[in-house]
Parts: C-alpha cells; sequence; structure tokens
C-alpha cells in the first residue's frame, strides 16, 4: 500500500487497531515504497529555483576573458581600456588572487585566474562585472592581453616524450614535468602465473574522453556585503570543500564565507570541485561592493570540462583451462589536460578499481596520468574506472571464447565471492553480482541467442562493480564524513538540516523518507535543508556515490536517537515498557494493544515536555581496516561496493557500420532500493550516459587546441531517438553497513554499458572494436578489415553471412 | 535601445519595456520574472528554454521578443490551474520522470504540445515530439511513461493516481 493510500485510509479509520496491526506486520513503512520525490512537484511545475533563477539587486553580470592559445606566457594584460567603459564597475585579473588551489590537496596546480601563463585553450586570464551581459562582453574586447605563445602538445604521448617546455614545473629538479601522476602496484606473482596460463589474450584499448553536458550550466553569484561577510551561491557539488578554498583563496575568515547551494540541474562530476567563476563573482564582488553573477556560456562548460580523461589501455590476460584468471597485467597512458584536478586519484581507480568483481590470481597495473594542453579532465560518473572496465570486459570475452566458455559462465566461474578481500586488500561485504548475472541472463534470453542470431545482430554481456563513497575524505581529517541535525516541532514537524547536494539524483527526498520511516511521521511533515554552510552540518558532497550510503546513515543515526527519547516519554505515560512502542504512519501505539495509541503529534509533546527541545545531530565515519597498508591502498577502498551486469542485443548494418543497440537489460546489486523509483531512474539515467560514450559522444580537439564541436548540437548527446529500450532490474544483497542495506546506484550502472554494447557488435559481426565511439565510419572500416580476411581465408565467415540475390537487370 | 511591448503570457496581458535585440526567453526571464523556463544552451539546440506559442512548442532562446506579440505564450507555470498542477506535472512527479528538474519545464511543455493535437500518442510519437529535448539524467524511460499516463488521464478524466493504481 502506498503511504499516501495508507495515510488517507487513517484518516478515514482515525487509526484503527486494524491498520496498525498491519503496519506492525511490515518490516518498513516508508523504505522500499514507489513514493514520490519531496522536491518534485516543484520541479515539475516550475518553481525550483536553480542558480541562474536567483537575483539579487543590484546584481552585475560577469564575465571571464579566455586565453585563445593552448599554451602561452602571460606577458601583461592592460586592462584599462575596459574599467573606462561605461557601466563596467570591476576589472580583475590572476594577480588579484594569486593563490593557487586544486580539489586534492596534494596537487595544488591552478590559480583561479591564470597568472603567469595559459594552459590550454580556454584558460581564464581577466573577468569584468558589468551592468549587463552585452556591456561585459564588450569589456572583455578592450583587454589587451599580451600571451608569448609556446609549444603545446595535444597527444599525451608526445607530450610523455617531449617535456620541453613543460606544462607545469616538475614537482623535483630532473622529473618530467608533463608527467602529472605515475602508479605502478603489484600483487602476486604476475609474470609467472602469465607463463603458466593455458590461454593468453591481449589487446590495446582506447577510451575516448567525453563530457558530462549537464543541461543546467556552472552558474555562481557572489556577494560581499556591507559588514565584509561574503555569499556564494552556486550549482555545485561540493559545497563544503568550496567553502574551505574561497576562504583560503580570497584570504578570508572562514566564518565570514557562506556557500549556498540551489538545487542543482544535473552534474555527474562536472561540478565537483571549485571553478573559476565561483572565486571570480566572489573576487568581483568584493571590488565593486556589489553581487555579481557568472553564467556560463554552454561553450564554456565544454572548455570547463573534467570529464571523462581519454585512456590509452595496454592489458594482458591470462587464464588456466577451466576459465580462472590467473594473471592481469595492464599499462595505461591517461591524458589529463591542462591540470590535476583529482587526477590523482584517477591515476590510483585506472587500475585499484578492477579487482571486483572477479578473482585474479596476480595482477600489476602501471599507469601514468600526463598533461596535455587541453580543458582538464575530472571525474566523471564512474570516475577513472569506466574505462579499465571496458578494457577488462572485452579481455573476458576473448578469454571465453578461446576457451569456449560461456562469457556469463566465465565470470561465474572467477566470482568473488561476498565477504572476501580483493586481490588488492579490500574489503568486499555484500555482493549480489551472480543474482545480477542471473538476471539478465534471464531477461535477455541470453542461451538463446548468445552466437546464435542471425549475422548482424548479436548479444553482449559485461559487468562492473563501484565504490559506495571513498573511504577517506579528500582532506585528512579524523572527523564524520557526513551529519545530519534533525528538529522535532509541536505540530508533528521534523526539519532536518544536512550538507548534503542534491543534484537530481534525490538526496533530499531519500532523507525525507529515511526520517519519516524512523519517527513515523507522515513524509509531508517532513522539511529538508540541505547545503548551506552556515546552517547545515558538514557533508563532504555529492562525489564518488557516497551520499545514500553516509547521509542516510546519519540520518538514521540522528532519528534513532529522538526516537529513544519519544518511546519513553510514551512508554512511561502508558506505564508500559518502552520497546512496545511504535511510531509509525502518524501514531505512536502499544505494538501490543493497537487500540492504545496517540498521534505522532501529541508523542512529540510529550517527549518534549519530559526532555526539554526535541533535536538531535547523527553522524557517520568510515570504518578503518578495510583496505591495505601499502601506499595507495586507500584510494578505491570503500565501506561498501555495488554490482552491476548489462546485457546489449543490437543490430549492426553491414552496409553503413550504423549500431542499432534495441535493448539494454541492467541488474544493479544496490543492496536495497530505499525507493525503487530513484533507484531505476539511476539506473536508467546511468545505462542512457553510458549508451551515449559508447556510440556518439567524443570531447576531442582540433590541432589549435579548439574544442571540435562545443554545443549541443555538434557534441552529439543520445536524444529520445536515439536512446534504446532499457530494463532496470534491482537486486538487493543487502548491505550490512548501508541504511537499511542501501548502496549506491548513481555510478556503477554505467560502468558495463560500453563493453557490453562492444561484445555484442562482436556476436553480431565478428569484428571487435577497441576505440570508441562505436561509430559508422569505425565499424563500416572494421567490417571491412575482416571481410578482408575472410576472402584470403585467413578467417571463417562469421555467422555465415546469407547471401542476397540481386534482382537481374530487367525485373 | 528599449522598446515597449505587450506580451500575453499565461492569459496575462503585460506592458513591458525591453531591450529591442531580446529573445522571448530573456523577456519571460529577466523582465517578467518567469524562471520556469530555462537557458541552457541559449542557441536553439537544447530545447530547455521550450515555450508553447498559441499552443504551439517553440523555442524560445531563438525567438526574437517582437515575433511573440500579439501571440499567445504559454510557460510551465501557465500549465498549473486554480484546481492544481496539469496531469502531466502530477503524473511526472508520480513516475520519476523528473531527476533534476532542469529540461522537465522544456519537456513538458514539448508534451503539453503533442497532447493538444493528439489524445492517445504512441510511444513513438511521444518519442517525435520530445526529440527537440535533451535530458541527461533520465534516460528517458520514465518521461514516456509520464506522458501516456497523463494521456489516459485526460481521456478517462482521471488522476494519474488513478491511472497509474488501475
Amino acid at each position: 500500500m502506498k503511504l499516501e493510500d495508507f495515510r488517507q485510509k487513517q484518516a478515514e479509520a482515525a487509526g484503527s487497531a486494524e491498520e496498525l496491526r498491519e503496519a506492525l506486520e511490515r518490516e518498513f513503512q516508508v523504505i522500499g515504497r514507489r513514493l514520490r520525490r519531496t522536491d518534485g512537484l516543484a520541479k515539475s511545475t516550475g518553481r525550483t529555483m536553480f542558480a541562474d533563477d536567483i537575483s539579487l539587486a543590484g546584481m552585475l553580470h560577469g564575465k571571464i576573458l579566455r586565453s585563445p592559445h593552448p599554451h602561452a606566457l602571460i606577458k601583461s594584460i592592460d586592462a584599462s581600456a575596459a574599467l573606462a567603459l561605461e557601466g563596467v564597475h570591476a576589472v580583475i585579473t590572476g594577480r588579484d588572487m594569486a593563490v593557487t588551489y586544486g580539489i586534492i590537496p596534494w596537487t595544488r596546480d591552478e590559480y583561479p585566474l591564470c597568472v603567469d601563463k595559459v594552459r590550454y585553450v580556454g584558460d581564464g586570464v581577466a573577468a569584468v562585472a558589468a551592468i549587463d551581459e552585452d556591456t561585459a562582453n564588450l569589456a572583455l574586447d578592450l583587454i589587451e592581453v599580451a600571451y608569448e605563445v609556446l609549444p603545446h602538445h595535444l597527444d599525451p604521448e608526445e607530450a610523455l616524450a617531449d617535456a620541453e617546455t613543460p606544462i607545469h614545473e616538475p614537482r623535483k629538479p630532473g622529473q618530467n614535468g608533463n608527467v602529472s601522476k605515475h602508479v605502478h602496484l603489484e600483487f602476486g606473482e604476475v609474470d609467472r602465473l602469465m607463463s603458466e596460463s593455458d590461454v593468453i589474450v591481449e589487446g590495446e584499448y582506447y577510451f575516448e574522453g567525453s563530457t558530462h553536458t549537464p543541461i543546467e550550466p556552472h552558474c555562481a553569484i557572489g556577494y560581499y556585503d556591507a559588514s565584509g561577510k561574503l555569499t556564494v551561491w552556486s550549482a555545485t557539488q561540493v559545497p563544503h570543500y568550496l567553502h574551505r578554498e574561497l576562504a583560503r583563496v580570497l584570504d578570508l575568515d572562514v566564518a565570514k564565507v557562506r556557500v549556498v547551494q540551489p538545487p542543482v540541474g544535473g552534474a555527474f562530476g562536472g561540478k565537483s570541485e571549485p571553478f573559476d567563476l565561483e572565486f571570480c563573482v566572489a573576487k568581483l564582488s568584493m571590488v565593486s561592493g556589489r553581487p555579481v553573477k557568472i553564467l556560463y556560456t554552454r561553450e564554456e562548460v565544454f572548455y570547463a570540462h573534467r570529464g571523462r580523461h581519454p585512456m590509452l589501455m595496454r592489458y594482458k590476460t591470462g587464464a588456466s583451462r577451466n576459465g580462472r584468471i590467473k594473471a592481469v597485467d595492464a599499462s595505461t597512458i591517461i591524458d589529463g589536460g591542462g591540470y590535476s584536478s583529482f587526477g590523482l586519484v584517477t591515476t590510483y581507480y585506472s587500475g585499484q578499481l578492477i579487482t571486483a568483481p572477479y578473482t585474479m590470481e596476480s595482477y600489476r597495473f602501471d599507469s601514468t596520468r600526463v598533461y596535455t594542453n587541453k580543458p582538464c579532465c575530472g571525474p566523471k560518473r564512474g570516475h577513472g574506472s569506466v574505462q579499465p572496465r571496458f578494457a577488462i570486459e572485452i579481455q573476458l570475452d576473448k578469454v571465453a571464447e578461446a576457451l569456449d566458455i560461456d562469457p556469463i559462465q566465465l565470470r561465474r566461474i572467477n566470482f568473488l565471492g561476498a565477504d572476501s578481500r580483493t586481490i588488492n586488500e579490500f574489503r568486499v561485504t555484500s555482493n549480489g553480482f551472480p543474482q545480477c548475472l542471473d538476471a539478465v541472463e534471464k531477461a535477455s534470453d541470453w542461451k538463446d541467442k548468445y552466437r546464435k542470431l542471425p549475422y548482424g545482430r548479436g548479444v553482449g554481456i559485461a559487468g562492473s562493480c563501484y565504490i559506495s563513497g571513498t573511504n577517506y575524505p579528500i582532506y585528512p581529517n579524523e572527523m564524520p564524513q557526513s551529519a545530519v541535525q534533525l528538529q522535532v516541532d509541536r505540530s508533528g514537524r521534523v526539519a532536518v538540516f544536512c550538507g548534503a547536494s542534491e543534484i537530481g539524483q534525490g538526496s533530499d527526498s531519500t532523507f525525507a523518507y529515511i526520517v519519516a520511516e524512523e519517527l513515523g511521521v507522515p513524509l509531508d511533515y517532513v522539511r529538508i535543508l540541505s547545503a548551506d554552510t552556515d546552517l547545515t552540518p558538514v557533508d563532504l558532497g555529492a562525489y564518488s556515490s557516497r551520499v545514500t550510503f553516509m547521509c542516510g546513515n546519519a540520518c538514521i543515526d540522528a532519528a534513532q536517537k529522538i526516537k529513544e527519547k519519544v518511546r519513553k516519554a510514551v512508554s512511561d505515560a502508558w506505564e508500559c515498557k518502552p520497546k512496545q512502542v511504535v511510531l509509525a504512519a502518524g501514531w505512536a501505539f502499544d505494538a501490543k494493544d493497537t487500540d492504545q495509541k496517540m498521534p505522532i503529534s501529541e508523542a512529540f509533546n510529550l517527549a518534549e515536555a519530559k526532555f526539554g527541545t526535541l533535536g538531535a545531530t547523527g553522524s557517520y565515519n568510515t570504518p578503518k581496516d578495510i583496505h591495505g597498508e601499502y601506499r595507495g591502498g586507500t584510494i578505491g577502498a570503500s565501506p561498501a561496493y555495488s554490482f552491476t551486469a548489462h546485457a546489449v542485443e543490437l543490430e549492426v548494418d553491414p552496409e553503413t557500420g550504423f549500431v542499432d543497440v534495441d535493448k539494454i537489460w541492467v541488474a544493479h546489486d544496490c543492496g536495497r532500493a530505499l525507493n525503487p523509483v530513484l533507484v531505476e531512474g539511476q539506473i536508467e539515467g546511468s545505462a542512457y550516459m553510458g549508451f551515449g560514450e559508447a556510440i556518439m559522444e567524443e570531447q576531442i580537439f582540433k590541432e589549435t587546441g579548439l574544442h571540435n564541436a562545443p554545443s549541443l548540437l555538434d557534441y552529439k548527446i543520445p536524444t529520445s531517438l536515439d536512446t534504446p529500450e532499457m530494463e532496470a532490474l534491482i537486486i538487493e544483497s543487502v548491505d550490512p553497513e548501508g541504511p537499511y542495506g542501501a548502496k549506491e546506484a548513481g555510478e556503477g550502472p554505467l560502468h558495463p554499458s560500453i563493453p557490453a554494447i562492444a561484445n555484442a557488435i562482436y556476436d553480431a559481426v565478428g569484428v571487435r572494436l577497441d576505440r570508441l565511439p562505436f561509430s559508422p565510419p569505425r565499424v563500416w572500416a572494421a567490417l571491412g578489415e575482416r571481410r578482408k580476411h575472410e576472402e584470403s581465408g585467413k578467417l571463417a565467415p562469421w555467422k555465415q553471412p546469407q547471401e542476397v540475390e540481386l534482382p537481374a537487370a530487367g525485373d | 535601445m528599449i522598446d515597449v511591448i505587450e506580451l500575453t503570457v499565461n492569459g496575462d496581458v503585460h506592458e513591458i519595456g525591453v531591450p529591442s535585440h531580446y529573445s522571448l526567453l530573456e523577456a519571460l526571464r529577466y523582465v517578467l520574472g518567469y524562471t520556469g523556463s530555462k537557458q541552457g544552451c541559449d542557441k536553439g539546440d537544447c530545447g530547455a528554454c521550450t515555450v508553447l506559442l498559441d499552443g504551439v512548442a517553440t523555442l524560445s532562446c531563438i525567438l526574437p521578443v517582437h515575433e511573440a506579440i500579439d501571440h499567445e505564450v504559454t510557460t510551465v507555470e501557465g500549465l498549473v490551474g486554480p484546481d492544481g498542477p496539469h496531469p502531466l506535472q502530477d503524473a511526472f512527479d508520480l513516475c520519476g520522470a523528473a531527476q533534476c528538474g532542469f529540461c522537465t519545464p522544456g519537456i513538458l511543455i514539448s508534451a503539453a504540445g503533442l497532447l493538444r493535437c493528439t489524445q492517445d500518442p504512441s510511444r513513438e510519437e511521444i518519442r517525435e515530439a520530445l526529440s527537440g529535448n535533451l535530458c541527461r539524467c533520465t534516460g528517458y524511460t520514465k518521461i514516456y511513461e509520464a506522458v501516456e499516463v497523463a494521456a489516459r488521464a485526460i481521456r478517462e478524466n482521471r488522476s494519474p493516481s488513478e491511472v497509474i493504481h488501475a
């Protein structure tokens, strides 16, 4: 029964004993139901105020001047003509805030505006604030910047080889200044086990870059008021980290800085670090004394990027005749763009995150992140692990073929198991991967289709795992990673203050469900106030799929403290044991006698009279000892991992190379679906985004360093006509540590999209695509290559293509 | 240069002063305060700015404001009536068709435009009607379901909630 229906019946039945007995029988009252969001109607009636919808009196419009060169020294900037233009209130350059920052404290290598050099076309050098957008744009044209152009590198292998004019100064003399990060880790004896393998498959895979393209461009408003307090409204995923960096870079007392995060119009990792516009609106406001807003143009969003790192991956996999993976050896070059961003973490993730869901007897990876003169890469949904997952899942497909084992079966044979450790010592607890495989195998009719469909049609499989939050925060500290504060009102209302960022994933709603579940209040009695650093306790932000798990647990912690007080007060009044008192469905009632009841607000009033004003904080911190002690061992560690399997069915047109994906079945182990509608939404959205990367997206650049397609017309993301049918299958392994057993669902379901499509293409037409995207020219060329080998007798015809008799002349 | 013009938006006639080069979207957002229609690209590529112009889905970011004079403009805010949200808006909420909600106003308008012409659209017709609206969150699946629920609710004169539970 839906909660809203329940409430209505409750009002009618005035809390009949029967209703309450039914409530006792259910495991949960709210959790697991298909419910509306708490912010849903505001969104669908156009009332939600996103950052660009906010306007303050006297607000100025800001614009940023950006470098036209991919690599150059800034010799001088003359902004006098811009400053003199009527309507211009402030002009700033890099020197006005020459403090480096970076989301990762060990790699602070960027300035809000460049000070001495620019590192990609689009790197910011100056900013203006004016009475309107047109005046601001005119002012930009009047700023004269003298550049000394330097040689540039767009290719990471070239940048690696030639660091004559390095993009960054080497950290130590003699080092290669174009190397951003290098990681080499080995577990077990790879060389020996490789030599003992019965089958070895190799491959070189290139995962092209792609970008997030949230429909909302980045937007920030800065207001430095007369009292010397700075408020920044920003569409950010990380208000807490932004708060810290604003204070540090602008040299302000952190207690005099406030970050307010309005609802965000999509982010996917593209808004998870401080950006130039946030510092600029703050500084421009400090200089002009007025509020200042900057809204990125769509083109600027493409240049801001911080998206999927292109990776060139060389993989060697050894397996025994019975299908067990004995050795995996990976070597990866990562194209980082002009700055570090999260690059230190990316480099570790490029190897650390593929050691589940399969066992490997030995594993070695060597990854090098290289700077290039292009917009900086960063975290995009599935940060740093989507690319190696692409490689390993195709490697497994090749192993399966070499050993004549069904690819799903091969994955079963190598299943890691629940309550185990990966070879790189990550602790895995709940693990529903086999159920995911079973679900997609059944739903797709795999056994009747694999290698059995006519030429041109194929099915493919892939699996994956992902973290439910990182085990450690970005800046080292021992404090909780998430916290909430609850406040209970005499009317029965509960206010939830939490720092967590609602970016469309439904975090605000999730906390409401949890509080309603724990305290028995109707859902619309719960108010969520999130992500205002003046008012909400710290949550580290919406990244690494941490919010449901960590903030959800903090909510339960706080709610249970209040619940205890309420039960005590009610049980005292009824002279029964506290544990007999149930809070559910708007009532407090006696489990042993459902005629003994009171409305929940009355129960709260009793508790308030007994204990004083009701409020509680709750927090969550991750367990330690769930990773190895070696250097880098913590990166990839998580309190819980989600698991996913995709099956894909598609058709390849051999005449055009066009790949038409019919359907994607996605089975995702999210631990427990707190609201299945939200989880399905994440599964479908993830699969859609992976599909886009596989088939059509490319973040590529011209020789000049200009973005090849900085518009939503030319950078192809799937429209309703392109997107295949998707079926979301929820698997619940009930994690021991997640809130009600819940784990992440926001990033995991994306990973298998790309390799499943690649494997399905192979099943359809016998060509292995190892480069993204699988565009028609690429597929068509690969088909041509295959045809040549078939004609020369080197390869047998794939699935016996049908011979089509051409009509005779005259028909 | 500022022009004084008359715009009819959501049933109200407004006399406003606008810079002569303004698009309809700029006039709606900056002059009239109707921030429901969004600026996603300002070039007509994403559809987040879609409004109804005499009942026809139109990209307001590339429509000069002057071309909206003597026409009826309906924004997402105008789909809400005194009796509550439009069945489309309610269905979107029930079906989980909005995640971040940024593309949602444009999608709702395009769907409203479709339902004015076609009372029982097929899935294919829905996909066509929405093909000019980019969504990055949902993968479109629940959007189609919501439109189908809303269409049925309107045809059968029931609430979307009743349609879903039937």
